[in-house]
């Protein structure tokens, strides 16, 4: 069965290369155009993110990172993370199941309603919660009778937070899974496995490196998140402040050596999440490679 | 690659919606999709569609009024020029980047290749006080710019530049895999047929790169549309200026103006949908291009 390149052209292809057909000038030009590129838009903003951090010293960095308003945005935002994610890697996992492991109709129109959520500014996903959920609506109103509150509360930037980041694991395991069809699950159940049997004992170890790596997309994406969770929090400090909002505030009061040194909490968190990225690919791709 | 042909069998053009082909022996599907439809709707569409509904309820000429108001008109087509701008030099460099990456070996290229996907990870607010801080006149790159008279902090094109930042991955990220998985025989069949390296690139290499350039291109666009975080910090949010759409559903929610707001989220709502359309119809393109 033959789903790729053939490898041993591509490491041809590699070791040769195609390059030393482009002129070395052409090279040299391209390679500078897209370092001069990248040194603009990747390289400068990490550094000035350090360096705006540690303008005052590094005592102020670390009282900016330690004071209570920044611990209750940390715990927030992780508390936010911990539950999203969860649960959209369970959804995940059965859209992908059921998306790529049987037939049926209107199989394409499901997986691009799936998408919806990438389509929608951050602005308007937080909207859609106050309108839904705000002490205006019915639904609203009467949970607030209940004593409950949901919007300009945590639970709200919950909520927010699960629709923003909603696809992203389903959309990982989705071409993964189907790429490595049924007929694994279908010898399992021949053999008289059960439907729980199935699913841990032969898909799980087939999609794990996917799943994991859908999961931290996700992770990155709730902590990261600013609009959406920005509409629905009402700004409370210390009680609905999440990280990226605190950066935000401080920014605000041009205290900005405080505002950088938390911000750089999150570019450390990026960092993680690409150097996590890169290693698990590798891992995918040896999977991949000994499978065939 | 031989693959079943994925045009529904007569087995399936007969099945309701949802339902499954009861020739399957896997189990779960009952489970797994009941669970899949119930929290698709709860997450998404039940909410997308209060948006929808709520709209509804608002008076025909408020609605009118509110969206055709010159405030709301000039933050649409500011979303919409500075995202078709950024596209723009995102067709130009991310098809630069993929194409060094994929082509060439350098020291560093590893390195590059992860970083691609910073804006992905990096949250939009951090890149949004980044730039602000970068482009104001006593900024790093600002100081230096102010010496020409340019000032992009509180203009459109400062939020240009974040709205590049935002989409450049998704250009890289669409061109790289088919510029990866291109022959070497088909350039090298053009050259010995006479072709010089200019031609090849312009009639063989181009022509087969650009549905992926175009998909790429749609993403970062319709990204851009929406884009909130990063761009509030640079732009300086002047009325009919540098005040982009998702500013103003932002700021008539700080007025308690909920119709308002709806009125204006439900028509970006509408453009971002049909920017998924016109990406749906350029992908069957794509796929028909590859067959």
């Amino acid at each position: 069965m033959q789903t790729g390149p053939n490898p041993d052209k591509t490491a041809l292809r590699h070791r040769t290369g195609t390059s030393h057909q482009d002129p070395l000038a052409v090279r040299v030009i391209l390679i500078f155009l897209t370092l001069l590129f990248f040194g603009g838009f990747v390289f400068l903003p990490l550094a000035l993110v350090f360096a705006e951090g540690f303008r005052k010293g590094a005592a102020v960095y670390i009282e900016s990172i330690r004071e209570p308003y920044a611990i209750a945005a940390l715990e927030l935002t992780l508390t936010t993370a911990a539950i999203v994610v969860p649960l959209n890697a369970v959804f995940g996992v059965a859209a992908a199941w059921a998306v790529s492991k049987f037939t049926f109709r209107g199989k394409t129109f499901l997986v691009s309603l799936l998408d919806l959520p990438f389509a929608v500014s951050p602005v308007i996903a937080g909207l859609i919660f106050v309108l839904l959920l705000g002490s205006r609506t019915t639904l609203g109103s009467w949970l607030g009778e209940h004593g409950i509150k949901l919007i300009f509360s945590t639970p709200g930037i919950v909520i927010a937070t699960l629709f923003v980041t909603f696809p992203f694991v389903a959309r990982e395991l989705i071409p993964l899974m189907e790429s490595q069809g049924r007929e694994e699950e279908e010898a399992a159940v021949t053999l008289g496995a059960k439907g729980w049997q199935v699913f841990s004992i032969v898909t799980l170890p087939n999609i794990r490196w996917g799943l994991l790596y859908g999961m931290i997309l996700c992770m990155a994406r709730s902590i990261g998140e600013f609009g959406a969770v920005s509409v629905v929090s009402g700004h409370i400090r210390g009680m609905t402040n999440t990280i990226p909002l605190h950066v935000e505030i401080l920014y605000s009061e041009y205290n900005y050596a405080a505002s950088f040194a938390v911000a750089s909490i999150l570019v450390f968190l990026a960092l993680a999440t690409i150097v996590v990225r890169s290693i698990m690919e590798n891992a995918l791709h040896n999977q991949q490679q000994t499978q065939f | 690659m031989f693959r079943a042909s994925p045009l529904p069998d007569k087995q399936t053009r007969t099945m309701l919606p949802f339902k499954r082909n009861r020739r399957q022996i896997l189990p779960g599907f009952g489970l797994s999709m009941g669970y899949t439809v119930f929290y698709l709707s709860a997450i998404v569409i039940v909410p997308l569609a209060t948006l929808v509904a709520g709209s509804f309820r608002i008076a025909p000429d408020l609605f009118v009024n509110t969206v055709t108001s010159p405030r709301v008109l000039a933050s649409y087509r500011l979303s919409l020029s500075t995202a078709l701008i950024a596209a723009m030099f995102n067709a130009f460099f991310g098809f630069l980047t993929a194409w060094t990456l994929v082509r060439y070996r350098f020291p560093g290229r590893k390195v590059l290749d992860a970083l691609v996907d910073l804006p992905f990870a990096l949250p939009t607010a951090v890149a949004g006080i980044c730039f602000a801080t970068l482009y104001s006149p006593v900024g790093w790159v600002g100081q230096f710019l102010g010496r020409f008279d340019i000032q992009l902090i509180n203009a459109p094109s400062g939020i240009v530049i974040a709205l590049i930042f935002i989409g450049f991955p998704f250009v890289v990220r669409t061109v790289q895999p088919v510029l990866a998985e291109l022959e070497p025989e088909i350039e090298e069949a053009a050259h010995s047929l006479g072709a010089s390296r200019w031609q090849a690139f312009r009639r063989i290499l181009l022509p087969h790169i650009f549905p992926a350039l175009l998909t790429g291109v749609t993403l970062s666009f319709a990204r851009a549309i929406g884009e909130y975080g990063s761009v509030i910090f640079i732009a300086g949010n002047l009325p009919f200026r540098t005040e982009i759409a998702p500013l103003m559903i932002m700021s008539k929610l700080d007025q308690f103006d909920y119709d308002g707001a709806a009125a204006v989220a439900l028509v970006l709502l509408l453009i971002s949908f049909s920017m998924l359309l016109v990406l749906n119809s350029v992908q069957r393109w794509q796929e028909k291009a590859y067959r």
